[in-house]
């Protein structure tokens, strides 16, 4: 970790919901609802500016479809958010990337037809020759156009795609393609860039690679959030963390403070994980959980287990 | 048999003016289909836009050519916006269930006899197409020699014209295409949500690319009313728009000539494989019991639909499509 890490965060409480010095992005009372299922339900979160923040949190804890809420890719329930002093709840996809807060996918979308070198160039914001009435002639953005892919050819290199610079997206591996969509979300130029699952599917070597990149981005004065669940990942880049859980911001801190929080364990583990229930008789087991009989109907449960056992499945309901 | 006059018939009806217009339809769904990936399954309803807003304001109200041409313009984008405004935040598939269904409402209205006072019913519109007769330095209704064909002045007028248009919409899409708003296009083609994560208005692409290629397919409908000189509500059924999807998928999705080659290769093979069955009949050269004078006609499209079907297997990217395209899995 970075030793400025400590200064900013210094005066920071590590419990969900806390106040940073200078936030960027301000998230109040986020709800997504799913028929009943409460997908997320964020009461207050901040992400500080110029800092690499993680979402981790279990599978189906809420992480994507918060990044799609705060996107405009989802529409909330409920709820407010401020990106840089802008209010965006409620505001399209487009114009949210237009703000400069711009995000990549979980299942990456490299844009299959088009060559590596023509995905960068999508990229890049406000284009003369994106115009319908400019299009058809080249002199209006030909200077544009070649000002633009310079810079992809930066980026490109940086990334270490340049050989592939002329090859159709859909040709480039799972890691490349990670690599070639976190680049082309850089030609936007964001403020704050929002990377799902960076490391999913990105082989070992080129993983140390894209840590350094994304370390990289923080030093070009980005802010960096990102949902991973790559542990070691989020040990080594990560300033603060902040843990989802059934929706809900269940806690925050550095990734030291996280480690040893007892809600994170028990929310990735199941509370009672270190307990062997099946060395218990039933009674055991319930107090053990905390769990009230009655409440349950136990009875009825155990009816079914009857039934089930009886129709002949082994392994019935356990 | 008579080869060369089967031949040649087959060369002809492969670039006549008919062809020119069909060209043109199809050029528009190119637009739609091949670059934005816009599924869309009413461009018959383009064509008889275009085809019906210059013919009725001239033969029912005699307007001028110069104030009827606008109308095509203005009809095709107002239909395009009526089309795309509830649809085009849909999904792919819900935007093809109702383009046909519109396309299927425009031409029952024009075949309708409540409105016959103005779109002239199951007549069609007729005498509307005096500003192309005077244009003509041809004779209109002398004969000219197109090899063994012979055809009057003023279709072959037209045909000049259709192929015109053609050259003049083929670099205005290949302009448009080569540029960063084409790039746009095909962006969200491969994938919408990719584009807006960059920033780009989806939605107000996807209507530019429905109004050009509607307007496109306007023009090719104009074409096919004026060069038989009747606007029919008949010729703009679904078949329109499956000949189209037809064309493009033969002569390769998304490319500039794909419209062009596909047209050419389609009816020159539907019209050889045609009078050759007709023949064929009629010399009895082919036993009664397979097919006889009174079915020949529907064979044509059986052949046509399987070379079409052989053609999607063997060669999924179109005659002139790229084949590095499908190496891998576009979706």
């Amino acid at each position: 970790m970075s030793v400025d890490t400590t200064s900013v965060f210094a005066g920071v409480t590590p419990e969900p919901g806390a106040a940073k010095p200078d936030p960027i992005l301000v998230a109040d009372s986020v709800r997504r609802q799913f028929g009943g299922l409460v997908a997320v339900d964020v009461i207050h979160a901040e992400i500080q500016r110029n800092q690499i923040t993680a979402l981790i949190g279990p599978n189906g804890a809420g992480k994507t479809t918060f990044f799609n809420l705060l996107t405009g890719f989802d529409e909330p329930d409920g709820g407010t958010w401020t990106f840089d002093g802008h209010s965006v709840g409620g505001t399209s996809a487009y114009k949210v990337a237009r703000l400069g807060m711009v995000r990549t996918f979980q299942l990456t979308k490299s844009l299959a037809r088009l060559s590596v070198l023509e995905n960068m160039r999508l990229g890049a914001g406000s284009q003369r020759g994106e115009r319908l009435f400019a299009g058809p002639f080249r002199w209006l953005w030909r200077g544009q156009e070649q000002d633009i892919t310079e810079r992809a050819d930066e980026l490109l290199a940086r990334f270490r795609l340049d050989q592939m610079r002329d090859e159709f997206a859909g040709n480039l591996s799972g890691g490349q393609r990670k690599l070639l969509e976190m680049a082309r979300a850089l030609m936007t130029d964001p403020t704050l860039i929002m990377l799902d699952e960076p490391m999913a599917g990105v082989n070992p070597a080129l993983k140390q690679s894209l840590l350094d990149h994304i370390k990289q981005l923080k030093d070009e004065g980005r802010t960096v959030l990102f949902v991973e669940h790559d542990m070691d990942m989020v040990h080594e880049i990560s300033d603060w963390v902040l843990v989802m859980a059934e929706g809900r911001l269940i806690a925050e801190g550095t990734a030291a403070q996280i480690s040893g929080n007892q809600q994170v364990i028990d929310a990735y583990l199941g509370a009672h994980h270190d307990v062997d229930l099946g060395a218990m008789d039933d009674q055991e087991a319930m107090e053990k959980l905390g769990l009230d009989a009655d409440d349950l109907g136990v009875e009825a449960l155990a009816h079914i287990g009857e039934t089930a056992r009886g129709v002949g499945e082994p392994e019935g309901s356990a | 048999m008579n080869w060369s006059l089967i031949v040649w018939n087959a060369l002809y009806t492969g670039i006549n003016a008919a062809a020119a217009g069909y060209c043109l339809v199809a050029s528009g769904l190119n637009v739609h289909v091949g670059y934005t990936g816009l599924l869309n399954f009413g461009q018959a309803g383009f064509a008889a836009v275009g085809a019906y807003a210059f013919a009725i304001p001239v033969a029912t109200y005699g307007w001028e050519w110069y104030w009827a041409l606008p109308l095509v313009f203005v009809a095709s984008i107002l239909f395009a916006l009526l089309l795309g405004l509830p649809t085009l935040r849909l999904r792919a598939d819900y935007l093809a269930i109702v383009t046909i269904a519109a396309a299927e409402i425009v031409r029952f209205f024009l075949n309708s006899v409540r409105f016959t006072w103005l779109t002239g019913g199951s007549d069609g519109r007729n005498q509307f197409t005096g500003f192309f007769q005077d244009l003509n330095p041809l004779e209109n209704n002398a004969r000219y020699k197109l090899g063994a064909q012979s055809i009057d002045g003023y279709r072959l007028f037209m045909l000049f014209v259709g192929w015109g248009l053609v050259a003049l919409i083929a670099l205005l899409v290949w302009a448009l295409m080569r540029s960063p708003w084409g790039r746009v296009l095909k962006s969200i083609r491969e994938d919408e949500d990719a584009a807006r994560a960059l920033g780009k208005n989806v939605l107000m692409f996807k209507m530019q690319s429905l109004i050009l290629g509607g307007l496109i397919g306007s023009l090719g409908g104009l074409i096919l009313s004026s060069q038989q000189q009747s606007a029919q509500s008949g010729q703009f059924a679904t078949t329109l728009t499956f000949f189209c999807f037809t064309i493009i998928v033969l002569g390769g999705l998304g490319r500039v000539k794909g419209p062009i080659v596909g047209t050419i290769i389609f009816f020159f093979l539907i019209q050889l494989i045609d009078n050759t069955l007709e023949q064929a009949t009629r010399r009895d050269k082919i036993p009664e019991w397979l097919v006889d004078q009174n079915n020949y006609g529907q064979i044509k499209f059986v052949v046509a639909g399987l070379a079409l079907a052989a053609l999607v297997v063997f060669r999924p990217q179109g005659i002139f499509g790229d084949r590095r395209e499908q190496v891998f899995d576009v979706r």
